[in-house]
This record gives structure tokens, sequence and C-alpha cells, in this order.
């Protein structure tokens, strides 16, 4: 017994244990995505998220000492963002030839995104803290982040709400576009990627490369185009 | 593999010291993201170097996601009091967002390119 103590106290305290763990549960994750054909519901954050949460609760472990393992796979947001010119440059000659289609469905998108759900919440009740905290959920997270902060807004629990419409985003999006009848990879791939950042990238790729491809541009765009447009939103609703 | 990381983190750490240098409502990674496609255009041989290892961080973007993700259990309180209408309001505005994008989109496609794809 006091061996297992002892070892216990000792992976508690180190960031191998939470890293590993966030890791292996994304790898039987994506087994089940794998098993269960790819199917839109079966959204591989999702089901990591369902499988460390009560692992976390079950062990007393507070966020923080968990954050301390995966800050490390969280960090690589950053390079995953710059990464994201590479299949920008690769498809150059078809983000050139759609450039205004782009333009236009990102000024669109990002408003209706952020307006929207500004109003809802407003009409809801919901808190002012909580209504800052969402204006930028359409954002990929470490951009979100910044802009609620900078907002006053509350950084954790935008981090939550951008992950909740990434999924949300992320299992709609295929059932959604096959029911209006669009079939142009390009604006479907465009449009999750405005509305759901990386989590619907990542289904767009899952989907098709040239959706993919699309859906980082727009991923990447509305994180440019909502800090500057969160602010002025926000200050206009309430 | 390195010179690819090492190209990938210069130009976020570029990026980040710009934002903060001009105190740019613009986030590091997304300028870094900028800074790269640009030495592209210039030096086309660095797509390909760099290359591979993007495909490959971008291969498991979904897993990135998942410390962010957990993060709800530091937020129960706030979510269970308000789950229905945070709930309704994230399924509506991304759902509105992605139709207000997606035909907006097809619309200025067709306009621009005469209706022939």
């Amino acid at each position: 017994m006091t061996d297992v103590a002892r070892i216990w106290s000792y992976l508690s305290t180190e960031p191998l244990l939470w890293l590993t763990c966030t890791i292996a549960i994304y790898v039987i994750a994506e087994a089940i995505v794998g098993r269960l054909g790819r199917r839109a519901l079966a959204n591989p954050v999702l089901i990591s998220v369902c499988l460390i949460a009560p692992v976390l609760w079950l062990s007393d472990t507070p966020y923080e000492t968990y954050f301390e393992g995966a800050q490390f796979i969280h960090f690589l947001l950053g390079p995953a963002t710059v990464a994201l010119a590479v299949p920008l440059y690769a498809n150059l000659r078809t983000v050139f030839q759609t450039a205004a289609p782009i333009l236009a469905a990102l000024f669109v998108g990002s408003i209706v995104a952020a307006l929207s759900a500004v109003l809802l919440a407003k009409a809801f009740g919901l808190p002012d803290q909580v209504i800052l905290s969402l204006s930028p959920k359409s954002t990929t997270a470490p951009v979100a982040l910044g802009i609620s902060e900078a907002l006053g807004g509350l950084p954790t629990l935008t981090a939550v709400l951008v992950i909740l419409t990434g999924i949300i985003g992320a299992i709609t999006v295929t059932p959604l576009m096959n029911v209006m009848q669009i079939t142009d990879w390009r604006a479907r791939g465009f449009a999750v990627g405005v509305a759901a950042h990386g989590i619907g990238t990542a289904r767009a790729f899952q989907v098709n490369e040239l959706a993919g491809t699309f859906a980082g541009i727009g991923m990447a765009l509305n994180a440019i185009l909502t800090s500057i447009l969160a602010p002025i939103i926000v200050a206009l609703v309430l | 593999m390195i010179r690819a990381i090492a190209i990938i983190l210069s130009c976020q750490l570029a990026g980040e010291a710009t934002a903060r240098a001009l105190s740019l409502p613009v986030p590091g990674p997304v300028i870094g993201f900028a800074l790269l496609f640009t030495l592209f255009l210039l030096r086309p041989a660095l797509a390909e170097s760099v290359g591979s290892t993007a495909r490959g961080i971008l291969a498991h973007l979904s897993l990135l996601f998942v410390p962010a993700g957990v993060g709800v259990v530091g937020n129960l309180d706030l979510l269970s009091r308000s789950w229905l209408p945070i709930t309704v309001v994230l399924v509506l505005s991304t759902v509105v967002a992605m139709i207000a994008s997606v035909f907006t989109f097809l619309a200025v496609n067709r306009m621009t390119r005469g209706g022939h794809d």
C-alpha cells in the first residue's frame, strides 16, 4: 500500500502522467471514431473529454494539475496555426481564384457567428461575463482566449465555449450541408472553418482534403477578423 | 524535421514579438502564419522542407483541443446553472453562421464566375 501511495505521489506531481493520459485516451477516442465509421457524431475531442473528465473527478485531481501535463499538447495550438500556411500555399491557385467568395463569406460568417451568439445570449438573460466570454467562440482557442481576456470575459469559460462550438460545428456540418444539397467542397469547408475553427477544420480534413484546406483558410482569416470585430460587437450590444 | 520545427517556431516567435511590440489586436500565431506564408512566396523551396512536419501537426489537430476541452470540469458550476440557454445559443449561432457563410460563398462565386461552376 505504501508503495502504491509513493508511486502515486510521484506521478501526481509530474507532468508525465497527464500528458500520457491525454495522448493515450485520444488514441482510444480515435479508435472509437474509426470503429463508428467516422460518423459525424463520433467526435474525437468530445469522446476524449468525456473519458478524461471522470478520471480527474475520481482521482480528485484539480484541473491545474492536469494542465501541467497537458500544457505541452495545448502549446502546439500555436505552431499548428502557423502550420496552416502549408495547405494554404499548396492550394494557392484555387484560393486566388476564389478570393472574392472567400472574403465575402468570411465577413458574413464572422459577423453572424459573433453577433447571433451575443444577441441570443442577451435575449436569454445570460450574465454579461458569459456574453463577453461567448463573443469570440467561433475563433480558434489561443486567439479566442486573448480576445476574451482583453474584453474582460473569463478565459477558462471561453476555452470551453470555443471547444463546444467546434464540436457542435463538426457534428452538424455534414448533415446540414447534405440537407441543403451543397456539393461545393470549398464552400462547405470554408463555412465550417469560419464557424467552428480548428475542430471544424479537423472534421473537414477527415471528409475531404479540399474542404479541409478551405476550412483552414476560413479559420485563419476569422482569427484575424474576430480580433477586430468582437470588441465592436460587444460594445454595440452590451 | 528539426529544421521545419525551427522555422515554424521562429515564425510564431516573430509573430508574438510583433503583436506585443506594436500592441496589435491580432494574435501572435496568426501573424506567424502570415509570415510563414510570405516566406513560402519568397522561397518556394521552403514549402517542401516544412511541408511534411506541418501536415503531421495538422493531421492531429483535434488532439490539441483536448486539454482546453477538459477545462469543462473547472466550469461545471456555471455550465450546469445555465446549460440550456448556453447550448441553444451555441447550436443556433453556429448553424446560422455556417448557413450564412456557405450561401454567401456560393452566391459570390456564381456572380464572379458567371455561374459556370
